[in-house]
């Protein structure tokens, strides 16, 4: 294999990088209650502190054992904070206080308990996730039933399910596992001795927890996943190091999210596998029409579902269906190179259900006879959960039962008057278009409701003997029990084809809602402009209150609301800066301040944070996945119009902030060069000449000369210097009178006499040239700029000839030398400040200011300057001003 | 030739002061000095110097304070001190009454020219007859100019305006002062006659504006003839 096939792979690179600025996390793993998870952490950390790192017990449960006190009390802590909970005082470990205090290491007890209601984070693994990205290393300890996929394993194993699990993903993220060991005999003997805490409420189910063969299924799935942590560990090592291994293709695992009570427990399952394939795994929820018709609970166990699986790591999905779910599930895992399938297995049908659909196959059964090519599991749900949910009599609401008895009675109505026209038989007919009208208005229950109440109707009212429901003749048996039938069917099919057609309209709506944010927010040429569509759109389209939230500084502020809104409640506010500062959701129904009244989502463009959106029910209702996803596009259009608003204004001032350094840059190297240069020259000279008789008079006189001349020029550079400020400034405010070109000519020539005077100059000034309209002194002074700089480059003894004409109803008086000219391509460029004609080997002094200075000068007086080649073989320079007519 | 006078320095810059000092001491007059416009004044008033060097920049004020409160009382010649970038300073200053300024940093021959011209009034008001400077020639009484032997024809405006500017060499004629003496104060403005009158004169006497010889441009403030 080449070398160069050996290069680590960017993503276990990208990993460690993400790694690097967040503290270290060791766990302290047991595989039960009382194994001594604590006092290790406190023994090693002890150690530590006589080694001289900074420890601090964050929070320490001792559970009033004598043994653990002691060592507690060896550690400097933070002290807890205090929480009322149902009349009771109760503690919490101080989050913000740890985190002001800044050790080295902080050691937090108990991973998997639940904080109080109103602390910041709903879990203490939350709370440790933000002390290791302030940077600070941590000590926690868990127990190995409070792993959120090992937690369906131990509920089997020992009957106990605990509440309390931590995800995956800490255990996965932690840079340390050091498993905590303890014999089961061993443990049970320290039970018996009382060392061993014990919760009251759960006293009597420890005896059922403490067996033998409980702990011994607990110790093996401990270490089994510290063994699993290693492994990782070890692949990521040979990932970032570029080692050659087995690795496995990338396929992928898929699991299909639904509302079933199985989903869970099919992506817990999904994960596991995920993991011991180690593949990437996707959360895949598909929307049809019937998730529009679901009730809420239904809806908000799909939207659980979805944030387990993100929670647990995988990546989640959603495909809008049309039709077949079924196919487009496995579309989607062919396109996404699947190979497992993980599903739900369906909740048993209710009788009704069958009979409204008899031949409806549903979807998990569908994938296993399609799915020929894919391995398909279906997993169950727990007993317990396992709910057939048949009766969905909440969708019934109260006008539609009243609807469908009023449609029975008006059929009834109408087959009274047409009884005598008609067969009975044929009366069905009325009955049943009452089922349809109703099942297309009110859905599938209502029908149902007209068609078992006009089954009634028409046996009682209808079929002989008449005002009884007793029927005599077989053929109308026959007739009801067809007409029963049939309306049912007809009756769901009828409501299915309305549910799919709302659902349809609902996804064209949200659609057009959509597009036409995204073209208000593209109209919006103002930040402002784009809160305003942003806090109104949202709020029309979701129905509820939004605020959008913006940085200003270190805080955040509220940018817009809509219905206004400026201020919003501390809970809620902490809530949004949670969500701004960590890029994820906070605050009602999100893991984070989950009391909070509004629920707050992070705006953010790459990497970029730019604020948060806040939203509220009125009533205090949650977000449904459908709101959830149409928001999430709703505020990815905000982030894009803000990103575009701000670039546009930052573009400018980056352009001007980049040329400034540059001039600064620029200025500072002119400053330490070409102003030192003639003072060494002087000082040396007049040093010289200081010394009594050291020198010959004719030599003294030289260096008087050299001081002289020196001395003018940084006279000029100083002058440069300041008119460039001037200019700069605005400062300058020419007052243009009209002028003799040729005085100006002849007072710039006297100031430069003794620049000058190694030239010849020609001077080519018609008598009958108009006076110009300038400032005379601005001007003398842009010509002798060009003077001095046309006497530095041209050779000593060249000619420099200014001739002037009148060329379209302006003066443009030009200045060549014979020096060696300007390269076409710096031609423009000599006109900016601090440039100077690279690779000339003849580099003359000079600050690069000149040119510059004479196109400010010029250019606000309403004259222009550029230059050109003299000759045609591009030797020499010509510099043309043009210069405004007096009237 | 002008010989020995007092004379004045009003600046903050003590080496600036010293070069100065240094520099007329050797031409043979008196120096004194002054600091600030307080104590300008008092020099001015106590030293009654022939001519004062006054710095516009000092400490406690601007120097042309101590140019308006020693018109109260005097005509002495004041030559101002000024630097490129102050053109509104220096204007004002010749306004106040200033003769004549120098731009800093100066060359001190350049100055020490200057102060000999503004000191040759003090020796008499009696000018010459006949003004000669090199090729040109110029009998006041006479009314006549020759360059190189050559009689020039002139106006009796130009001639006047040669006259003005010839009688007083070396020393800066602001355009308000000319137009003032020869068209009268109505014409202070009208600073396009005189440059229509300068152009005519320059080129009667074959003194080209670019490369002048005798009729020197101070851009935007005057003229200044050159100095014997």
């Amino acid at each position: 294999m080449a070398d160069e096939d050996l290069r680590p792979e960017p993503e276990a690179l990208l990993a460690e990088a993400a790694r690097e600025g967040r503290g270290r996390l060791k766990i302290f793993l047991g595989a039960a209650p009382g194994v001594g998870k604590t006092f290790a952490m406190l023994e090693a950390a002890r150690q530590r502190l006589r080694e001289g790192t900074d420890v601090v017990a964050g929070v320490i449960e001792t559970h009033g054992r004598a043994e653990t006190e002691a060592l507690v009390h060896a550690l400097p802590v933070v002290p807890r904070r205090p929480g009322y909970y149902r009349g009771r005082i109760l503690s919490e470990m101080d989050l913000d206080a740890l985190l002001a205090r800044r050790p080295r290491l902080a050691l937090i007890d108990e991973l998997a308990h639940t904080n109080l209601e109103g602390s910041r984070h709903e879990k203490r693994w939350q709370d440790v996730e933000e002390v290791l990205a302030a940077g600070i290393d941590v000590w926690t300890t868990l127990n190995v039933q409070h792993v959120e996929t090992l937690n369906d394993a131990v509920a089997r194993i020992t009957g106990i399910r605990v509440r309390e699990t931590v995800p995956d993903r800490i255990l996965d993220t932690a840079d340390e596992i050091e498993l905590i060991d303890l014999s089961p005999e061993d443990l049970i003997a320290r039970l018996r001795a009382g060392k061993v805490y014990v919760p009251e409420q759960a006293a009597r189910a420890v005896q059922n927890f403490f067996a033998k063969g409980n702990l011994t299924a607990l110790r093996e799935l401990a270490m089994r996943a510290a063994a699993d942590r290693v492994d990782a560990q070890l692949r990521e090592h040979m990932a970032a190091n570029a080692i050659p291994g087995p690795w496995p293709a990338q396929e992928r695992l898929l699991v299909c999210v639904s509302d079933s009570p199985a989903a869970r427990n099919a992506i817990r399952a999904a994960k596991r596998s995920a993991d011991r394939a180690r593949v990437e795994w996707i959360a895949l929820s598909v929307t049809s029409p019937r998730i529009e018709t679901l009730p809420e609970g239904a809806r908000d166990d799909l939207a659980l579902a979805l944030r387990l699986a993100e929670r647990l790591g995988a990546t989640v999905a959603s495909l809008q269906a049309g039709g077949d779910v079924a196919r487009e599930i496995l579309d989607f895992a062919r396109r996404n190179n699947v190979r497992r399938i993980i599903v739900g297995r369906p909740r048993p049908r209710s009788a009704l259900h069958a009979l409204v659909h008899p031949f409806r196959e549903r979807v998990a059964e569908r994938l296993l006879r399609l799915g020929t090519e894919f391995e398909v599991t279906l997993v169950s749900a727990e007993p317990g959960r396992a709910r057939p949910q048949g009766w969905h009599l909440p969708a019934l609401s109260f006008p539609a039962t009243g609807w469908a008895l009023l449609a029975t009675a008006l059929a009834s109505g109408a087959a009274w008057i047409v009884d005598r026209m008609l067969p009975v038989a044929s009366l069905a007919l009325l009955f049943m278009t009452a089922v349809l009208v109703v099942a297309t208005r009110f859905g599938r229950w209502a029908s149902a409701l007209t068609a078992v109440s006009g089954f009634f109707a028409y046996n009682f009212f209808f079929t002989e003997p008449r005002l009884t429901f007793t029927v005599h003749y077989r053929d109308q048996i026959l007739t009801l029990g067809l007409f029963l039938a049939a309306s049912l069917l007809t009756g769901g099919l009828a409501a299915e084809l309305r549910a799919r057609v709302d659902a349809q309209r609902a996804a064209a709506d949200r659609m057009g809602k959509l597009y036409d944010f995204s073209r208000r927010v593209a109209a919006a040429a103002a930040f402002d402009d784009v809160v305003w569509a942003a806090v109104s759109h949202v709020s029309m389209t979701l129905a509820c209150r939004t605020v959008l939230l913006v940085p200003e500084g270190e805080r955040l502020a509220v940018a817009g609301g809509f219905p206004p809104e400026d201020r919003l409640e501390l809970r809620d506010m902490s809530a949004a800066r949670y969500a701004w500062q960590r890029g994820e959701e906070a605050g009602r129904g999100s893991a984070t301040l989950p009391a909070a009244d509004w629920l707050f989502l992070p705006i953010r463009a790459g990497e970029r944070r730019l604020g948060g959106v806040g939203v509220a029910y009125e009533g205090g209702r949650s977000f449904s996945p459908v709101d959830r996803r149409l928001l999430d596009a709703l505020i990815d259009q905000v982030a894009l119009a803000m990103e575009r608003v701000r670039l546009a204004e930052d573009l400018e001032g980056a352009r001007l902030a980049a040329e400034t350094d540059r001039l600064r840059t620029a200025l500072l190297s002119s400053v330490s060069h070409d102003l030192r240069t003639p003072l060494v020259t002087i000082i040396g000279a007049a040093g010289s000449l200081s010394e009594p008789g050291a020198l010959p008079p004719e030599a003294q006189q030289a260096l008087a000369e050299t001081i002289r001349e020196e001395g003018e020029r940084l006279d000029r550079y100083v002058q440069n210097l300041l008119d460039m400020t001037r200019l700069g400034h605005g400062a300058l405010k020419p007052a243009a009178r009209p002028s003799d070109l040729a005085e100006l000519v002849g007072a710039a020539r006297t100031r430069l006499a003794a620049v000058l005077r190694g030239h010849r100059i020609g001077t080519d000034l018609p008598p009958d040239l108009p006076a110009v309209l300038v400032d005379p002194v601005l001007t003398e002074q842009v010509l002798v700029n060009i003077l001095d700089n046309a006497a530095k480059y041209a050779p000593p003894g060249s000619p420099i000839t200014l001739a002037a004409r009148l060329d379209a109803g302006r003066v443009v008086l030009s200045v060549a030398d014979e020096g060696p000219g300007i390269p076409p391509a710096d031609r423009e460029k000599v006109f900016d400040m601090f440039y100077r004609v690279a690779g000339t080997d003849r580099r003359r002094a000079g600050t690069g200011l000149g040119l510059a200075i004479c196109r400010g000068l010029l250019e606000a007086q309403g004259g222009t300057i550029r230059a050109e080649a003299a000759r045609p073989d591009g030797q020499g320079t010509r510099i043309l001003l043009t210069l405004p007519v007096a009237p | 030739m002008t010989g020995p006078a007092r004379i004045l320095i009003v600046d903050d810059e003590p080496p600036i002061r010293r070069f100065l000092r240094v520099a007329l001491e050797a031409e043979g007059h008196l120096v004194t000095e002054a600091a600030s416009v307080r104590e300008g004044i008092d020099r001015a008033a106590l030293d009654a110097p022939a001519l004062v060097i006054l710095d516009l920049g000092l400490p406690d004020g601007d120097g042309i304070e101590v140019l308006r409160t020693v018109r109260g009382w005097s005509q002495v010649p004041v030559i101002v001190l000024s630097v490129r970038s102050d053109e509104a300073g220096k204007v004002a200053a010749l306004d106040a009454g200033a003769q004549d300024y120098v731009t800093k940093p100066f060359a001190t021959s350049e100055f020490l020219a200057r102060i000999r011209a503004l000191l040759r009034d003090r020796t008499g008001p009696a000018a010459p007859s006949v003004l000669s400077v090199a090729e040109l020639e110029i009998d006041l009484a006479a009314r006549r100019v020759s360059v190189a032997g050559a009689e020039v024809k002139l106006t009796r405006r130009e001639f006047d305006l040669l006259r003005l500017l010839a009688s007083q060499p070396g020393r800066l004629v602001t355009q308000a002062m000319i137009l003032r003496t020869i068209w009268g104060p109505a014409h202070e403005e009208d600073s396009q006659y005189l440059r229509v009158y300068i152009r005519q004169l320059r080129a009667k006497l074959g003194d080209d504006a670019a490369d002048p010889r005798w009729i020197f441009t101070e851009p935007g403030i005057g003229y200044r003839f050159r100095n014997r």
